[in-house]
């Protein structure tokens, strides 16, 4: 991931992770294709200094678009990303932050509800709701002097203004001479970060650096920055977390949205793991739950030894059930670099490259030719030794990470079947604690007691019913 | 139906992928339904009993357990297809009375490269030092008895040779040698795939020869070429190095155990060539 640097004043610098300001989607329930409300998601916002990357690729071709949360002094921000060309300025383009909230929020974790009918109800007396209970489906500075950067190895490839940023491409023939530039052009640099500069040096990569140009960032009278994104052919389709690490204090989340044309993207070099989903879970955790989901995760993160990549979303771009947010539009996707879309006869283009002729832009909700996979990877420097190198697979098979609620019925209930179905919700919200702590690691008597329920009662002696009659 | 000699190193062989295959259902969702493996095993099996006269079905069934380990699949059609073509490739493409293609290998490649709905997950296993150590003993006391020790630890320390070097040459930390070895399938190549008695060259200086030029291929194509699955696919374009070695450095043919006849027939005095 992009390496933080610091300029002279010798502040601290934070670096990538846009707070995806949505939640207020999330105020309104919307009815839904399947008989659900979906009620709330778990999107980035729920993690401090999570970067966030949308991967658009196919074949060799790539566009890797990066939306950081800083939220520091302007003129502080600045990042190095190792790229593996060099970068031209048609090939670099600043997005629209709030796409990438769409599509953060499009593939969210959520959480669904139902509502049981009443107990004494026709449908219920003839046993069908039960079944259908049951079955809730799964759910830059410039340089001194050309002669200086020449000694230290280092070579101004490019230069230029994007938007709101300073843009330098720099390439260099050893680690110690990029460091010692980076920090002689007024960035400061964590100690380690010559190691983890060097082994990109080695293969060929340049640095991506940006900066804040105050005068054009004054221009745009946004508050925020706008994310980067880039252009380029590689055979490698990987992500380079390590120089990121050089800095980091602890662990870091990393949400990488992958859209490509085939199937889902998952990591070759670390085991890719889905996380639990379906399950449903006590209907008080409605109003509490991105802890809920963040427990959820830390504890899926220890199980597998804090060394895997999560999938938390696999879907067609074209629709969605439930839907946490609308499908993108056609020309959304084309923002977040999803170049495919206006391939002619003659074939296609990412940014950056002349186009062919475009097509009429598809509405939202459309048959479209692209699939994104949400990977949520929370990595530290001895756990993730490598970067991450993903492939894509064929698999078709649509995922998300959905959680239900199940309300009982609380209206009036005086028929035979009443006193089953009562026996019935209590058992089912005794397993529905039981989900939640094993899911979260909470205490099972802590979620007894929020959720108003005693202390759970011993099972019934199997004899009990034995000679009644 | 399934005669196994005592010393038959299938047996062990079996017993592990069947245990793998357990393990990776039920504790690393290895996102395999039973019925793909019911499928891939039993086609398997089938075209051994139709094609081999019933002889060597331990074979037919590693190399069913084996896809099973490797393919993953949205669909039910995939496993048997590959097995069908494992299997009876085994049978029609052969050279000098050998099989050309290690039959895992070729269905795991037809998945890849071909079929819709199929992929290999390398990642998967984890990489946690004790599932890999347990493989590479299993693995080990398997290919001992295989007689095959030295294809799958030629590849390996060709293999540790090229990502040390690489390593070193790239000033990373040296912890990234411990993850790349310590894959579950980096492992499982080298001792349920490559080093296939039957599919390997006869002399053991050619099977040295050839388990070195594989990692090199290997290592080409994914950290040359930047393209996953390096040893699947370096196997498979080894393929014609095979019968080269075997006519070049001549060596008795392997043989698996034969197992012991009914024990009514032990009566009869054994006939020992001299």
């Amino acid at each position: 991931m992009p390496q933080q640097v610091f300029r002279p004043d010798r502040r601290r610098l934070g670096l990538l992770a846009i707070a995806a300001l949505v939640a207020t989607l999330a105020a309104t329930p919307r009815a839904l294709a399947f008989c659900g409300f979906y009620v709330a998601k778990a999107d980035a916002s729920l993690y401090n200094e999570t970067s966030r990357v949308v991967m658009v690729r196919d074949g060799n071709r790539t566009v890797i678009g990066m939306a950081s949360d800083y939220k520091g002094p302007l003129k502080e921000f600045a990042m190095v990303v190792p790229v593996p060309a060099i970068l031209t300025r048609e090939q670099v383009n600043v997005a629209d932050r709030a796409v990438f909230d769409h599509l953060d929020a499009f593939t969210a974790p959520r959480l669904v509800e139902y509502f049981d009918d009443d107990p004494c109800s026709d449908m219920r007396r003839r046993g069908m709701l039960d079944e259908r209970m049951m079955s809730a489906p799964a759910g830059a500075p410039m340089a001194k002097s050309a002669r200086a950067e020449r000694d230290l190895g280092v070579v101004i490839e490019a230069q230029y203004t994007v938007g709101e940023y300073d843009i330098l491409i720099l390439s260099a023939r050893e680690s110690t001479g990029l460091e010692t530039w980076l920090r002689q052009n007024g960035y400061r640099i964590p100690p380690k970060a010559r190691k983890a500069l060097a082994p990109y040096i080695r293969t060929g990569h340049k640095f991506f650096v940006a900066k804040v140009n105050l005068g054009e960032q004054a221009k745009t009278g946004l508050q925020h920055l706008r994310p980067l994104q880039f252009a380029f052919e590689s055979p490698k389709f990987m992500l380079p977390i390590r120089l990121g690490m050089a800095n980091a204090n602890g662990p870091q989340d990393l949400l990488v949205y992958a859209i490509t044309r085939k199937g889902r993207v998952e990591t070759t070099n670390y085991p890719t793991v889905k996380l639990p989903t379906g399950k449903t879970i006590p209907v008080h955790l409605k109003k509490d739950f991105k802890s809920f989901y963040k427990a959820m995760f830390e504890t899926a993160w220890k199980r597998e030894d804090r060394r895997a990549v999560f999938t938390e979303h696999f879907w067609d771009m074209g629709w969605c059930d439930p839907c946490a947010a609308d499908p993108l539009s056609a020309d959304q996707l084309r923002q977040l670099g999803v170049w495919w879309l206006d391939e002619g006869p003659d074939g296609g283009a990412p940014p950056g490259v002349p186009a062919g002729r475009r097509r009429m832009p598809q509405s939202a909700g459309g048959p479209v030719e692209a699939v994104v996979t949400r990977l949520h990877v929370r990595y530290a420097s001895d756990t993730f030794p490598e970067d991450l190198v993903f492939q894509e697979t064929r698999d078709r098979e649509n995922f998300q990470v959905r959680f239900v609620l199940q309300h009982p019925w609380t209206g009036p209930a005086a028929c035979p079947e009443g006193n089953a179905y009562k026996d019935s919700v209590k058992r089912r919200q005794d397993e529905e604690i039981r989900t939640a702590a094993n899911l979260t690691g909470w205490p099972v008597g802590k979620l007894r007691r929020q959720a108003g329920l005693g202390p759970e009662a011993p099972p019934e002696p199997w004899w009990k019913n034995l000679w009644k009659r | 139906m399934l005669r196994l000699s005592r010393e038959d190193p299938r047996i062990l062989q079996l017993a592990f992928l069947g245990s793998l295959l357990l393990f990776g259902v039920l504790v690393r969702d290895f996102s395999l339904q039973p019925v793909q493996v019911a499928l891939c095993l039993g086609t398997a099996l089938g075209w051994q009993l139709a094609l081999g006269k019933g002889r060597n079905l331990a074979s037919a069934a590693i190399t069913g357990l084996g896809l099973s380990l490797l393919v993953r699949a949205d669909n039910l059609w995939v496993h048997p297809l590959c097995a069908t073509v494992a299997v009876v490739a085994k049978f029609t493409l052969r050279w000098q009375d050998k099989a050309i293609f290690n039959p895992a290998n070729l269905g795991v490649l037809l998945a890849m490269a071909l079929l819709p709905g199929a992929w290999t997950s390398p990642g998967q296993w984890g990489h946690a030092w004790i599932i890999a150590g347990w493989i590479l003993m299993l693995g080990l006391g398997v290919t001992l008895r295989a007689g095959r020790m030295d294809s799958a630890l030629g590849f390996l320390a060709c293999w540790l040779a090229l990502c040390a070097g690489r390593i070193g040459w790239l000033g990373q930390n040296w912890a990234v040698l411990g993850h790349q070895f310590t894959t579950g399938s980096l492992v499982l190549f080298s001792f349920f795939m490559i080093s296939d008695p039957r599919t390997t060259p006869d002399h053991r200086a050619a099977r040295y020869v050839h388990a070195a030029t594989v990692a090199l291929v290997a290592f080409t194509w994914q950290f040359g070429l930047y393209r996953p699955h390096g040893p699947i696919v370096a196997l498979a374009l080894c393929t014609p190095l095979v019968p080269l070695l075997d006519r070049l450095l001549r060596a008795a043919r392997h043989q698996w155990p034969t197992p012991p006849p009914p024990r009514g027939l032990l009566d009869a005095p054994a006939s020992v060539p001299s």
